[in-house]
């Protein structure tokens, strides 16, 4: 048997923009093991939901995660809805699927940079930034905020978009599609990035289901799961299908992640052609009673809220289940065979977001 | 050709204005009206009916009624508009501007002239 080395792998990292360690045990420069942990930034938010308000809260779960922000406050938001059982309009349904999938959109990107970056082509890391700035730039017309879009409210969505600017909306992107098209085409077709790529960290549908993986990377494995299809907000009336990539390795997580930047794309086309004009939230009056398990498709996959309300002011319970954390396990079973410079690329593929695994 | 696939790209930017902006020589960036930055009050209309501050989600706001003035905490305010939305009077708005830096943990006070 070879000697055995123990190699630390961050928290430190230049491919990590957040904190998670990893025990790399290695045989000459092949991983054998990895043991992960977790744990430095825990901010104990799901405890604060004790001393929030909550329709205050709102804001709290909208900072759990820097990237997803919008999704996060949505789901909270629907947890509450559904326990209170408030009906919310139309207008707001549609908006909060047009705000979802930009910010897939905006997340999917800032991800294919990181992977550029992770594999060093720093020109195409830029050059796919370039394009989350314009993304980013719609954000900040609609909702007032870059990343934190503070959009969304219990019983509806506190900003309205006017029908031109939806159009606009529309139209900036179909011009963004072809430029996203072109850089993408680099990942699909590129020798040298496929090299990276293909074949690298397989993970088989059979594994990918048992460890219960989510989002991007389950389906990167054929695993058909999408809870957009669950029909939460306005999913019901938007015609998409999940999309699934059969071989499981880094390259088939990298495709899906391209090719839904486009059905986003075209998900928010149909939601501006279906929006119907009304009210844009509805009166809460009274407080929460019962509980609710709100399931929601991030852009990483599954995230999973728990509300437990006794019909105070504040919330008993809040339970938060991130699709990072869900994807650990899936994480650990592709380390072990690969060798040590395919490490960051392949912690990179699961798209790790640390803030909201720890909360 | 499956190499150099980056290279039309690369080219074509190089005779292109940068997408980036020199600033301070460039012009800074544009803001969208919408954007949220700091809490401006017009305080000789506020009512001082303390919404606003039972509203704030980080209890960056003060009223006192008494002495007819209206405190912010700039570090606290996370820009959400929150007051700005219940506000009766109308009297609250955001800046599309955020607040500068600071090198104190103060309050900033607006007091009502009589």
């Amino acid at each position: 048997m070879t000697k055995r080395t123990i190699i630390p792998f961050g928290p430190q990292h230049p491919v990590l923009p957040e904190p998670i360690h990893l025990d790399l045990v290695l045989e000459d420069e092949k991983v054998v093991e990895a043991i992960p942990s977790v744990g430095f930034i825990h901010r104990g938010l799901e405890k604060l939901v004790e001393k929030k308000d909550f329709q205050d809260y709102v804001y709290v779960a909208e900072r759990i995660c820097g990237i997803c922000s919008f999704i996060h406050g949505m789901t909270y938001c629907i947890a509450v809805e559904e326990i209170m059982k408030l009906e919310v309009p139309q207008r707001a349904q549609y908006l909060r699927v047009i705000w979802s999938e930009l910010s897939r959109i905006h997340s999917h990107l800032l991800w294919l940079g990181l992977m550029a970056d992770s594999f060093g082509f720093e020109s195409l890391f830029m050059h796919t930034w370039k394009l989350r700035e314009g993304i980013l730039d719609i954000i900040e017309e609609t909702t007032g905020g870059r990343v934190i879009f503070g959009s969304s409210k219990v019983g509806g969505v506190r900003k309205d978009v006017s029908d031109e600017k939806l159009k606009l909306i529309v139209e900036k992107l179909k011009k963004y599609e072809k430029e996203i098209k072109e850089i993408t085409d680099v990942f699909v077709h590129d020798a040298s990035v496929k090299h990276r790529l293909v074949g690298v960290g397989i993970l088989s549908k059979n594994d990918a289901y048992e460890l219960g993986a989510v989002g991007p990377t389950a389906r990167g494995s054929g695993v058909s799961q999408d809870m957009r299809k669950l029909g939460y907000a306005a999913y019901k009336n938007i015609n998409f299908e999940p999309i699934i990539e059969t071989s499981g390795d880094c390259y088939a997580r990298c495709m899906v992640r391209i090719r839904e930047l486009f059905q986003s794309i075209d998900m928010i086309s149909q939601a501006v052609d279906k929006i119907e004009t009304g009210p844009i939230e509805v009166k809460v009056t009274g407080t929460p009673n019962g509980e609710f398990f709100a399931r929601t498709e991030q852009p990483r996959g599954e995230v999973i809220y728990y509300a437990l309300a006794d019909g105070g002011k504040f919330l008993k319970r809040l339970r938060v289940r991130t699709p990072t954390f869900s994807n650990i396990p899936a994480l650990l079973k592709i380390l072990p065979g690969s060798e040590l410079a395919d490490v960051p690329v392949l912690i990179l593929t699961i798209d790790p977001c640390i803030s909201c695994t720890e909360r | 050709m499956p190499f150099f696939r980056m290279t039309k790209t690369i080219l074509k930017s190089l005779f292109k204005k940068p997408a980036t902006v020199k600033y301070p020589f460039g012009g800074a960036r544009v803001y969208h009206k919408n954007t949220r930055g700091k809490v401006l009050i017009e305080v000789q209309n506020c009512i001082f009916c303390g919404i606003c501050q039972r509203k704030c989600p980080t209890a960056a706001i003060m009223v006192a009624k008494t002495d007819k003035k209206w405190s912010i905490n700039r570090l606290r305010c996370i820009s959400c508009g929150a007051c700005v939305d219940v506000c009766p009077k109308k009297c609250l708005k955001l800046d599309t501007q955020y607040t500068p830096a600071q090198t104190e943990k103060n309050k900033e006070d607006f007091k009502q002239n009589a």
